[in-house]
């Protein structure tokens, strides 16, 4: 398996593509902090960034390393390798190459800027893992969808609606519901909604540690007080890790089982 | 002629200490004819209820302290014409039902309250129908914890034209609290860490507060049911909780607010039910809201303010607006300015759909900074819908204004 993690990710390498996308995080952080001048709005403005792109990145390369590798793959199938280390390593070259890019992307601006001496390392830290979880999950799910679809056009649109569905049309959802049901407390729902969706997780994990929390008002209290202690971390965190492997092992159910 | 020379030698000095013939402030202050100073050694006074019932200075040397053990009131003013200055008053009595103070002046004129060290105060000064007070370079604190069980710094009721400079005002419940106090100034006090509010008018009119600061209470100044106060050069920061105000305006009327700095509030300033107030050159950086306003508020004027990194600059709920917005720099404003005179050449709409939607269903902030809300933030913008039409900047400004 390491073998093929190994491969896809020099693959990756060769093609620029994770050089581009590393280059991309770079710039804007870079951008970010000159223009900013402070490292927390800098994060603050990144998330929005990462909350969106990471996704979306994770997504589109997924479909796309996917059907682009797909003869590549067959060849491999008539190896006598087992399924599981062919398309989990493929999977997790890809997620890891992803996040690498991201990371580094990320990271050394911030640490020429002087993050190591500055309070808010603990937010980017959270910032930094909540992109890479993002990753994980969402190059996951792309590959799920392309599984399922022989039909790239198709593969590619399902692909683009999940990722539609979780970074907008779930909160569009949530706000009209929150605001047909205005007259009954909302609190738990409104909490259990966000866990649901790892993309709002993520932004509500990140806000938190920010210390908006005290704009969320009382819905914020609430908040802190779940995400302030052991138990409401350790769950959002399993939740999180929940997220990031169920994919994989679902692609692991279907690849085993596909007919290629 | 005999009879001014005369009154000049009656003035004379009290001493009182630990080990002389006269070993107690009360002592002292029975022995001395009006207009003569008290003057208090080093050492600790275990004494409470002390009454000054005639014109005295009362001068306490480094190190003099005065400890009422908890028991009540520890001076009373009821004269005109005192001055208390340099003592340092600890352990003042706490109480249900009697307000009891570090030092109580009631019904009086000409007071004066200077250099006075206040610790483990229920009440600071209890100021009660007295008018022409100086309260100066005092420092006080307590030990506030609840709302219910806690005392003013400052207590003022049914007084006129009180000063009250230079004071540190820390860990009680009102900073400085003014009831029916009119033509009164509030200057360079230093108000933090006060459970309620640092400063806090009620039914006061015609005074002014300036250069003041006020970090983490409660709510940094609540001005109520005022009429014309001027508001100047006074520094908001850090009054952050999931209650908390930097200025909170209920029901006032004709206020100048200008020159001062609202950072890191979780509401900068709340303003309901208040009109002809004019907001000028403040500057509100990094507060969760920059203004809220509920209920009626008109004919308010917004000039030349400068509106950073808020996480909602203008909140709003209603669709009528009569309040005017000129010439303010919004960090959000994403307009272009083709002749370069510095002034925008777009029209920018400070309030966001968003905040609309966040003031109808609260629970919705959670979803604050998410795509979705910036895209419906977005689309409000180019043709409002539930936003008030013309609440609007028609000039805003491209920088800071300095």
């Amino acid at each position: 398996m390491l073998n093929i993690i190994r491969y896809t990710f020099y693959d990756l390498l060769r093609s620029r593509w994770s050089i581009f996308y590393m280059l991309f995080f770079m710039l804007t952080s870079t951008a970010l902090l000159f223009l900013s001048n402070d490292l927390s709005s800098a994060i603050i403005s990144l998330m929005n960034i990462l909350l969106i792109l990471a996704p979306l990145v994770g997504t589109i390369f997924g479909v796309i390393f996917y059907y682009n590798s797909s003869d590549f793959t067959e060849l491999l199938l008539a190896h006598p390798l087992k399924r599981s280390t062919i398309f989990l390593g493929q999977l997790y070259g890809l997620c890891i190459s992803l996040s690498l890019s991201l990371v580094l992307g990320l990271g050394i601006p911030f640490l020429f800027y002087g993050l190591l001496y500055s309070d808010a390392i603990f937010d980017f830290l959270i910032l930094l893992v909540d992109g890479v979880v993002l990753t994980f999950i969402f190059v996951g799910l792309a590959y799920i969808i392309a599984l399922k679809n022989d039909n790239k056009v198709k593969g590619f649109g399902y692909a683009l609606l999940m990722w539609l569905i979780f970074a907008i049309l779930y909160d569009g959802m949530l706000l009209v519901i929150m605001m047909q049901f205005q007259d009954y407390p909302l609190d738990t729902f409104s909490l259990v909604s966000t866990v649901l969706n790892p993309i709002d997780l993520s932004r509500i994990l990140i806000l938190l540690k920010l210390d908006i929390s005290a704009l969320l008002g009382y819905t914020g209290a609430l908040y802190q007080k779940f995400f302030g202690t052991v138990v409401g971390i350790s769950i959002s965190f399993t939740l999180l890790a929940i997220w990031s492997l169920l994919p994989s092992g679902l692609v692991l159910r279907i690849a085993t089982s596909k007919d290629f | 002629m005999t009879i001014f020379i005369t009154s000049l030698c009656v003035q004379a000095q009290i001493t009182v200490c630990t080990t002389c013939t006269i070993s107690s402030i009360q002592q002292g202050i029975d022995l001395a004819t009006a207009y003569d100073t008290v003057f208090v050694e080093e050492g600790v006074y275990f004494e409470y209820n002390i009454a000054i019932g005639k014109p005295l200075t009362i001068l306490g040397e480094n190190g003099a302290i005065i400890d009422g053990q908890k028991q009540g009131t520890i001076l009373k003013v009821q004269t005109t014409n005192a001055t208390i200055s340099g003592l340092t008053l600890r352990h003042v009595g706490l109480s249900h039902t009697e307000e009891y103070a570090a030092v109580h002046v009631s019904n009086t004129k000409h007071f004066t309250l200077n250099r006075l060290t206040v610790e483990d105060a229920f009440f600071g000064f209890l100021i009660e129908g007295s008018s022409k007070g100086r309260i100066t370079n005092n420092k006080l604190s307590g030990e506030s914890e609840m709302e219910f069980y806690s005392g003013n710094g400052i207590h003022a009721w049914k007084s006129k034209e009180l000063v009250i400079t230079e004071n540190e005002i820390r860990n009680l419940r009102d900073g400085i609290y003014l009831e029916f106090v009119d033509n009164s100034e509030v200057v360079n006090n230093l108000s933090e860490n006060n459970i309620r509010y640092g400063l806090h008018f009620m039914f006061s009119n015609n005074n002014a507060y300036s250069n003041n600061t006020f970090t983490k209470n409660g709510a940094g100044v609540a001005v109520m049911f005022s009429k014309f106060i001027e508001m100047k050069d006074n520094h908001f920061l850090n009054n952050w909780g999931t209650a908390s105000f930097g200025l909170l305006l209920k029901e006032i009327y004709d206020a100048e607010i200008t020159g001062n700095t609202f950072d890191e509030n979780t509401v900068a300033i709340a303003v309901e039910g208040s009109s002809r107030i004019t907001y000028q050159h403040n500057k509100l950086s990094a507060n969760g809201w920059g203004v809220k306003m509920s209920g009626g508020c008109y004919s308010n004027k917004f000039l030349s303010n400068a509106f950073s990194n808020n996480s909602f600059d203008v909140s709003f709920n209603s669709r009528l607006n009569d309040n005017e917005f000129t010439g303010n720099y919004w960090s959000t404003y994403s307009g272009y300015d083709l002749n370069k005179d510095g002034i925008g050449d777009v029209p920018h709409r400070p309030v966001k759909l968003f905040s609309y939607v966040v003031n109808k269903t609260p629970e919705s902030i959670v979803l604050l900074r998410s795509f979705f809300v910036d895209l419906i933030n977005f689309t409000e913008n180019v043709a409002p819908v539930f936003t008030p039409v013309d609440l609007i900047d028609n000039s805003p400004l491209m920088r800071v204004p300095s």
